[in-house]
């Protein structure tokens, strides 16, 4: 029997159009327009002004707090403007916009291929370098890594879990980034294991990648305390708290965090980037998407720089279909719907997602036939159709002590539901009013 | 591109579990219960079964248009189910005109009032004939013969059901253990061959059609299984202790509307609890109140009123039985 968690999920269906594309360099644009902010917590400072020129991997804003992260130029060129630019949130941010001239990079970034296996840095070294390097999760929730690597005292790291789940449909970076980059992972996660201080890591993988799991299987032989672990597919197991326990069997308390039972959990995408960052000295400004779709012509995974346009994403993979209704950052389980195609790849873009007209828009939503479908598929244990009926009564404490802010939001309810109902937005507007409730409670 | 394009929430995907898609199983599942009772009681079966669905969806479409003036919803396919489980809960020489009633209310007071599907406390159809029973108990327990039955006997046009001739005898002082060599063997009355409404007569039937729900996913088999199983244990404690007075548990959960209840009314989605905890309370509590009613009380049925009953309880197990949160701690 595979492993996976057990509690609720669904099994939307893989869509996985790009799965055999191996990753393409998309060529770079004219000019990008890089956010401040493409990280939870602190938006980071800018340290250039217009008419600046810089190098590829030049740091352009620095980190703005402990929960922040440094963006580094992704281009060479000259910075034209300073401006606010809607972002995949829908809401305009903070950018700076750079003119491409050239390619010319960094001096101290190693452009070499050779994958460099050794590496002498104590724990403090490997998390500077990787907060230096403007490191986030690059699963998509985009969490500074270097807050994820120190561990709060008191507390010990037992085991690092590597998220290679990718759990979403559509998407196909990982799984690419696994079958081209397994060796420079396995070290990452080496680099890894040695800043939280632990030696056994596990990396998890749906059995619907079996070519990344046989691959992973024959290499990590050579890499002491690693272990591939297959899960049975089933979603959202790419979840944090649903993937520690598929893989170790534990359960992350209530409001708390993985390290309440001593795991980590990082993204192989972000493994790879630490290996770049400590081994190649390369900071984080550029990445992999996948562009997909099912009426897009030709479905890929580019190697991507941060603040790249869509559009120039969507152009590579043959242009942009006629009946385009809904372009989405991301997976279709969880991925934001964009207001345009100028909108910049960032750190957190794993895919751009296009839905022909008839895909994009909801069913109507019916009355509530109290199936009781979205408690069962529930990954943690909450009643979304309460929750709903709680909002829609503003019934705030209640919908508090229903652990309203236990949701991860991963849309399993919402998909389940026969009456198409909006659980999810509902759910959502409760959570964003609990919090605000408690932030007042606590002034 | 110079056109508008849809900005929403994730997720962007749906299932395509639809509320059509449970209705019309549910509905494809009645169809070997449906085959079963024309098979034994012939062209009155279809009358009734096709004027139940036929007044349950036109009074679904009035009270819509007229009263509720909202979007037709007869396309769900709730109403025709409504419409069918009536039909199955009555015997087939029920006269057109109580059908039409029985429809009116079940439609009309057990469902529109609420606000349509999905808002009814209790099991449309079973008050619809609940209202019947109370309303007409002569013409609700008077079962026709079967077709074969009565080419063997033309006299006996009608006949009572075990549950009948039991609660009958018993009342007369008559020993259980004798009372059962008038009723038909058990394997007839598994298959069919016996006196009763027009959909519970063939727990064989029925039993295919909790088959297909099960691989449709459309229930889970929590319900059904547990409210029989309770059944079963519970006549076969009161069996075991007297004999002579309690029939035992196989008589028990073969006659009546016990099959047809568990499957088909019992697991009714609205009006049953959301946690498979609070399916197993609800499913335990319809068995003992159908155990105590056969038993102990005036009727010699009791799966309506037991099913009624615990519908009431559901918000309230709704409210108490909750799922186990995901690290909640022990």
């Amino acid at each position: 029997m595979l492993k996976t968690f057990s509690k609720g999920g669904v099994h939307p269906a893989a869509n996985k159009l790009s799965a055999d594309k191996a990753i393409e360099i998309l060529p770079l644009p004219k000019t990008v327009t890089i956010p401040i902010s493409q990280h939870i917590g602190a938006p980071a400072k800018v340290l250039v002004k217009k008419g600046d020129s810089v190098k590829v991997g030049q740091k352009i804003a620095e980190s703005g707090g402990f929960v922040s992260a440094n963006i580094h130029s992704s281009v060479s060129g000259t910075v034209s403007k300073i401006d606010n630019i809607v972002d995949a949130s829908g809401y305009k941010k903070p950018c700076v916009i750079i003119n491409v001239e050239g390619d010319e990079w960094d001096e101290n970034i190693d452009k070499s291929k050779e994958l460099k296996k050794d590496f002498d840095l104590s724990a403090e070294e490997i998390i500077k370098k990787i907060s230096d390097a403007g490191i986030v999760g690059l699963g998509g929730a985009t969490f500074p890594s270097h807050v994820k690597l120190s561990i709060p005292k008191g507390k010990k790291a037992e085991v690092l879990i590597l998220n290679g789940v990718e759990c979403e449909p559509y998407l196909t970076a990982d799984h690419r980034l696994m079958l081209e980059k397994a060796e420079e992972i396995l070290v990452g996660t080496k680099i890894l294991m040695k800043a939280l201080n632990v030696d056994k890591a596990f990396i998890g993988i749906e059995n619907n990648k079996p070519d990344a799991i046989n691959h992973f299987n024959k290499l990590v032989e050579n890499y002491e305390g690693i272990k591939v672990v297959p899960l049975k597919v089933k979603y959202p197991q790419g979840g944090e708290k649903q993937l520690i326990k598929a893989v170790i069997n534990r359960e992350v308390p209530s409001g708390g965090l993985p390290i309440a039972v001593g795991a980590v959990v990082h993204n192989v995408g972000t493994a790879f980037a630490v290996y770049e960052a400590i081994q190649k000295n390369k900071p984080l400004f550029e990445r992999v998407v996948t562009v997909t779709g099912k009426s897009v012509t030709k479905p890929a995974n580019f190697l991507v720089r941060i603040g790249t346009s869509t559009a120039e994403l969507i152009n590579a993979a043959g242009g942009l279909p006629e009946d385009t209704g809904k372009i989405v950052s991301g997976g279709p389980m969880m991925g934001k719907a964009i207001v345009n195609t100028d909108v910049p790849i960032t750190k957190g873009s794993s895919g751009v997602l296009l839905f022909k007209d008839k895909e994009s828009k909801r069913q109507e939503s019916q009355n509530c036939i109290r199936c009781g479908k979205c408690v069962s598929v529930c990954p943690m244990g909450l009643e979304p159709y309460l929750l709903m009926n709680l909002v829609e009564n503003k019934m705030w404490d209640e919908l508090e002590k229903n652990h309203v802010l236990d949701c991860i939001e991963c849309g399993s309810c919402m998909f389940t539901c026969p009456s198409q109902r909006p659980l999810l937005d509902y759910i959502r507007l409760g959570k964003s009013t609990v919090n605000k409730i408690i932030r007042s409670r606590k002034k | 591109m110079n056109k508008l394009i849809t900005i929403s929430q994730s997720p962007h995907v749906a299932g395509d579990f639809t509320v059509k898609k449970i209705m019309y199983s549910v509905l494809i599942a009645l169809l070997p219960a449906l085959a079963v009772s024309i098979y034994y009681f012939g062209l009155d079966a279809i009358r009734v079964t096709l004027i139940a669905v036929a007044a349950s969806v036109l009074f679904e479409y009035l009270i819509q248009k007229f009263l509720i003036k909202g979007k037709s919803t007869i396309t769900d396919g709730s109403a025709i189910i409504t419409g069918v489980l009536l039909a199955f809960n009555v015997p087939s020489n029920l006269p057109t005109w109580m059908i039409i009633v029985g429809a009116l209310v079940a439609i009309g007071v057990g469902k529109m009032t609420f606000g349509g599907l999905g808002k009814n406390p209790f099991n449309p159809a079973l008050v619809g004939r609940v209202f019947l029973l109370i309303s007409f108990p002569v013409d609700m327990t008077t079962w026709p013969t079967n077709r074969f039955a009565l080419l063997a006997n033309p006299d006996a046009v009608t006949g009572a059901t075990p549950l009948a001739i039991l609660k009958e005898g018993i009342k007369n002082g008559e020993k259980v253990t004798d009372l059962l060599s008038q009723i038909p063997p058990y394997l007839d009355m598994f298959f069919g061959n016996v006196g009763g409404s027009l959909g519970e007569i063939s727990a064989f039937a029925l039993i295919i059609g909790l088959i297909y729900m099960l691989m449709k996913k459309v229930i889970s088999w929590h319900i059904p299984v547990i409210m029989v199983g309770t059944i079963f244990i519970f006549s076969g404690i009161l069996n075991l202790a007297n004999p002579e007075k309690f029939a035992d548990p196989v008589f028990h959960i073969l006659t009546g509307g016990v099959m047809l209840g568990a499957i088909f009314m019992a697991t009714d989605m609205v009006t049953s609890p959301m946690s498979k905890k609070g399916m197993i309370i609800f499913a335990v509590g319809i068995g003992i109140i159908t155990v105590i009613i056969r038993n102990f009380g005036a009727y010699p049925e009791g799966v309506s009123f037991a099913i009624l009953i615990m519908n009431m309880f559901v918000p309230l197990i709704n409210k108490y039985c909750k799922p186990k949160l995901f690290g909640e701690k022990a």
